[in-house]
């Protein structure tokens, strides 16, 4: 048997979306399918005086309006919930569709169902609102500013809550004795997620049966069912199917929880037949949880040879107009925990405010918390370079947290369990030719023209967030395991179902080598089911880089019980003790006797057959795992960036990116080379064009393609990875994870760089994105 | 109110009645059936939906179907010849040039646009060709890969 783990085989999804034969969302029909349009507010803030539907109604074709009213008089919970909860956290209403005041652009205020697609639009333009416009404050700073717009009534200052993790007096201490100091002002640009599948769902509920199943853009359909049916629907769970199916992208996105989902499917209820509803840009854009948005001053203390002594971090963090699904844990327990980065930090302090904004919620995006961390981190360490005289190698390579100190305890509660920083930032220096880039750059800076500068970035992330029991004492409000149901059938194939929920990670492929190698057939051999409530036992679904880790550890486990159950059944038909039995390259040896063997496709037929068969042991051959990870996984890595800086017109144009990425035992090289390119993408357009921008009214004046730079081919550059390999010591695979490590370190790599360009104008520090125009006044200033 | 239009979708004669303000793409998903063609926004900025009319690439949610009357239309439903991929299916297969497959139908079309026109492009005039196409997963590195790989095939 050739060796499966570790091999770059092709993606079994592939042949399906090559050909258009990929089903998303918006590709499904349903008989009788009708299609909804929501009426969303123009205004940041205003009041609903009154809501005129008749024009909308008239139409013909017009199937039904709905509007907060109807939410109440269907007598269901209907309201949005959030699923993190913080000490002192306030938690206002976020009603499924605004009865009386709404509190972003986008805002739900009505849902039109008609016949066609076209015609629900036109309806939707005769629903007459009347607003009375109010104050509004859109941005993360001046709403915490006395007499700001109140975003709730229930949170004074609009504060949701006030946060913070470390030692304070331990941090004045440092500083009050340190030899150098560097300190920043930053802002965490507001990012949009972007998925170019917006959000979609198709909602069938049937009175007969008094069941619905919906298809949606889902991350996490056992999830969604819950919150759906439990906060928003009020319908019995098993009476809900929640199915993903080709799902176009999620980067967070579709992790969480939206009224407009729900809103669909009480649209399906109220007419009792299927129907649709398919986000446009602009709308996804609105409603979507964006990410980031940090407005942060930290500071970093270290002694005379270079040593950091102590880190101080204050943040206020946007959560926009409601408490989105996770929102609350992006930046504290998946941000503040993050702050002691590789390095060995003895006292750490940061405070984190969550701010009410007239602007679409804040959550998880690609990194969550985690690129907003290791943005801060990275960005005083190209200072502390500076500012020692250590330069940015050296002073990382001083306070690396050394291999002999893992498990290493932070001072942000992570106890990371492995690590092994050194390799990588020598690898990441040898791939980029460090020494002769210093030499050009020197050269370049005496003669005018256009300057070179390279940055670095050494980042950690903490993936895999678990275990259950450690997040449920956060505030967590749902557990973080991970399910796998692996079934051997008669003939000796495969079929597992995995709580996990691919969008595009390619599980299809990973998971069936995983059940490859550990049973020793043909991958082919092994279908993997994803994606659907009614198929899969549970499962917390795909985010925050847990597939392989989480979901990956609990396919070994049932695999584990199967070959367990497997040699009790071949040692009845060898008649040998189970205790004796080896499993190797698919069959069942007693040890040492090489020629008593039965190959797992004779076992599993008697485990069904059962004919000849130990008496206490049940038929069949298939196993359920909950697999519940023991800490967190920490992949790390070094990443240098460099640029070149046209100081005449701002321009910066990116020459090399280098990454060295240490995500512990890959499965399949070419998916995880594939992870990093896509999450190194969104990390430089954070670092260089994405923002979403909203105006002091609210307006969201960067809510399409042609205003928000998502970065394009021809903007990129390729990329050079390699990777060191130390294995996560606590999971049964040894892997740790890989989807957000791009987005996580390459923004402060990007901005290092610019700034080390400039570094003969005296500039310390630009703001994100990294604009021609922002660049051009940072140097005529 | 519908106009009545004759074309070719896929090599193969299409007769319809459509309202006039029927944008191409919502004519071929639902109409046809042929749901390759993805719609990701509504500003002809994401490429998604790029299909081919007349042997040109261009995006189905900014063309009423009222103006393909009498052209001839291939989508990625039509790419593949007798149950073999094209070429720049198979190199998108191979070098990983998709991840979530939604804006592959239009990506693998525009590059098909690009290499009749420059059937032994640069990385350079790759990323060029491409730049009217969005992709959120991949960072374009293996797409350019795919597209090299389609080049050297057709060549």
């Amino acid at each position: 048997m050739a060796r499966v783990l570790g091999t770059s085989i092709k993606r079994r999804e592939d042949p399906a979306l090559i050909t258009g034969r990929g089903k998303y969302t918006d590709d499904l029909q349903a008989a009788g399918m009708a299609h909804a349009a929501i009426v969303r507010s123009p205004y940041a803030h205003a009041r609903i005086r009154g809501i005129d539907t008749s024009a909308a109604e008239a139409l013909p074709g017009v199937l039904a309006v709905l509007t907060a009213r109807d939410v109440a008089a269907a007598g269901i919970p209907g309201v949005v919930p959030v699923g993190w909860l913080l000490p002192d956290l306030k938690t206002p209403a976020h009603p499924m569709i605004a009865a009386d005041t709404v509190r972003h652009v986008g805002d739900a205020v009505a849902v039109v169902v008609a016949e066609d697609r076209y015609l629900a639009r036109d309806a939707a333009e005769r629903v007459a609102v009347d607003y009375e416009p109010l104050d509004a404050v859109a941005d993360v700073v001046a709403a915490l500013e006395d007499g700001a717009p109140a975003v709730h009534e229930d949170a004074p200052g609009n504060v949701a809550f006030d946060w913070e993790i470390g030692d304070r007096e331990s941090v004045d201490a440092a500083f009050a004795s340190a030899a150098h100091t560097v300190e920043l002002d930053l802002r965490n640009n507001r990012l949009i997620p972007h998925a170019i599948e917006p959000r979609a769902v198709l909602a069938s509920y049937d009175s007969s049966t008094g069941e619905m199943t919906i298809h949606m853009t889902s991350q996490n359909p056992h999830v969604h069912r819950l919150l759906m049916t439990l906060a928003s629907l009020g319908m019995p769970e098993h009476k809900v199917r929640i199915v993903a199916p080709e799902v176009g992208g999620g980067f967070g996105s579709k992790i969480h929880h939206y009224a407009d989902e729900a809103i669909v499917g009480l649209c399906s209820m109220k007419l009792d037949r299927p129907v649709k509803w398919t986000a446009t840009r602009t709308e996804t854009n609105l409603t979507d949880a964006h990410g980031r948005d940090h407005s942060t001053h930290c500071e970093l203390a270290l002694d005379a040879d270079g040593r950091i002594t102590g880190l101080r971090v204050d943040t206020a963090a946007a959560m926009g107009a409601y408490l989105s699904t996770f929102a609350p844990a992006v930046p504290t327990y998946l941000y503040g925990t993050l702050m002691s980065g590789q390095y060995d930090i003895p006292a750490i302090h940061c405070h984190v405010t969550g701010v009410f904004t007239h602007t679409a919620p804040v959550d998880a995006y690609r990194g969550a918390g985690r690129p907003e961390a290791t943005y801060v981190v990275e960005r005083l360490m190209h200072l502390a370079g500076e500012a020692t005289g250590l330069g940015p190698v050296e002073v990382r390579r001083r306070n690396f947290v050394p291999p002999d100190a893992f498990p290493y305890q932070t001072q942000v509660a992570l106890a990371y369990d492995s690590g092994n920083y050194g390799p990588a930032m020598d690898r990441a220096l040898e791939m980029i030719g460090y020494d002769d880039l210093k030499t050009e750059q020197a050269s370049r800076r005496g003669n005018g023209g256009k300057l070179i500068g390279i940055g670095f970035s050494s980042y950690i992330e903490a993936c895999g967030l678990a275990p259950s029991a450690v997040v449920g004492s956060l505030g967590a409000q749902a557990g973080q395991w991970e399910s796998a149901d692996v079934r051997v059938h008669p003939t000796a194939s495969v079929t597992v179902y995995t709580g996990s929920s691919s969008h595009g990670q390619g599980h299809e492929t990973t998971f069936s080598q995983i059940v490859a190698d550990k049973l020793g057939i043909d991958p082919e051999a092994v279908e993997v089911i994803h994606g659907d409530t009614d198929l899969v036992q549970f499962g917390m679904g795909t985010y925050g880089s847990r597939s392989a880790a989480v979901g990956g550890s609990a396919i070994v486990k049932s695999v584990e019980k199967i070959i367990e159950k497997g040699k009790k059944i071949a040692a009845h038909l060898l008649e040998a003790s189970a205790e004796d039995l080896e499993y190797e390259d698919g069959s069942f040896r007693v040890a040492g006797s090489p020629d008593r063997a039965l190959a797992l496709g004779d076992v599993a037929l008697q485990a069904y057959l059962a004919h000849n068969y130990p008496d206490d042991l049940e038929p069949g051959l298939s196993a359920t795992s909950f697999y519940d990870p023991a800490n967190f996984t920490y992949p790390f890595g070094t990443h240098v960036c460099v640029v070149e800086v046209d100081t005449e017109t701002g321009s910066i144009e990116l020459l090399r990116y280098a990454a060295v990425d240490d995500v512990g035992n890959v499965i399949n090289p070419m998916i995880v080379d594939g992870q990093l390119h896509g999450g190194l993408a969104q990390g430089i357009g954070q670092a260089l064009w994405e923002n979403a921008v909203y105006d002091d009214s609210g307006q969201l004046v960067s809510g399409s393609l042609m205003d928000y730079a998502v970065p394009k081919i021809h903007n990129l550059i390729p990329f050079e990875l390699d990777r060191t390999t130390t294995p996560c010591p606590h999971n049964p695979l040894g892997v740790k994870g890989v989807g957000e490590a791009g987005a996580i370190a390459s923004p402060a790599a990007v901005v290092n760089a610019v700034v080390d360009a400039l570094a003969p104008f005296g500039i310390s520090h630009i703001d994100m994105p990294l604009t021609p125009e922002k660049v051009w006044r940072a140097v005529n200033s | 109110m519908t106009v009545s239009i004759q074309l070719e979708v896929n090599g193969k004669p299409v007769q319809a009645a459509v309202e006039p303000r029927r944008l191409l793409v919502h004519f071929l998903r639902e109409d046809l059936g042929l749901t390759g063609a993805n719609i990701g926004c509504e500003t002809s900025l994401c490429g998604a939906c790029t299909v081919l009319v007349d042997g040109d690439a261009v995006k189905s949610c900014t063309m009423l179907a009222a103006q393909a009357d009498g052209a001839s239309v291939t989508t990625i439903e039509g790419l593949a010849q007798n149950g073999d991929l094209h070429p720049l299916q198979e190199g998108f297969w191979e070098k990983h040039g998709l991840q979530c497959g939604y804006c592959t139908p239009g990506m693998i079309l525009s590059a098909n646009y690009l290499l009749a026109q420059n059937p032994s492009p640069s990385d350079e005039e790759i990323r060029e060709g491409l730049k009217g196409n969005i992709c959120r997963c991949t960072g374009y590195h293996n797409i350019v890969e795919a597209v090299k790989y389609a080049a050297e095939r057709m060549s």
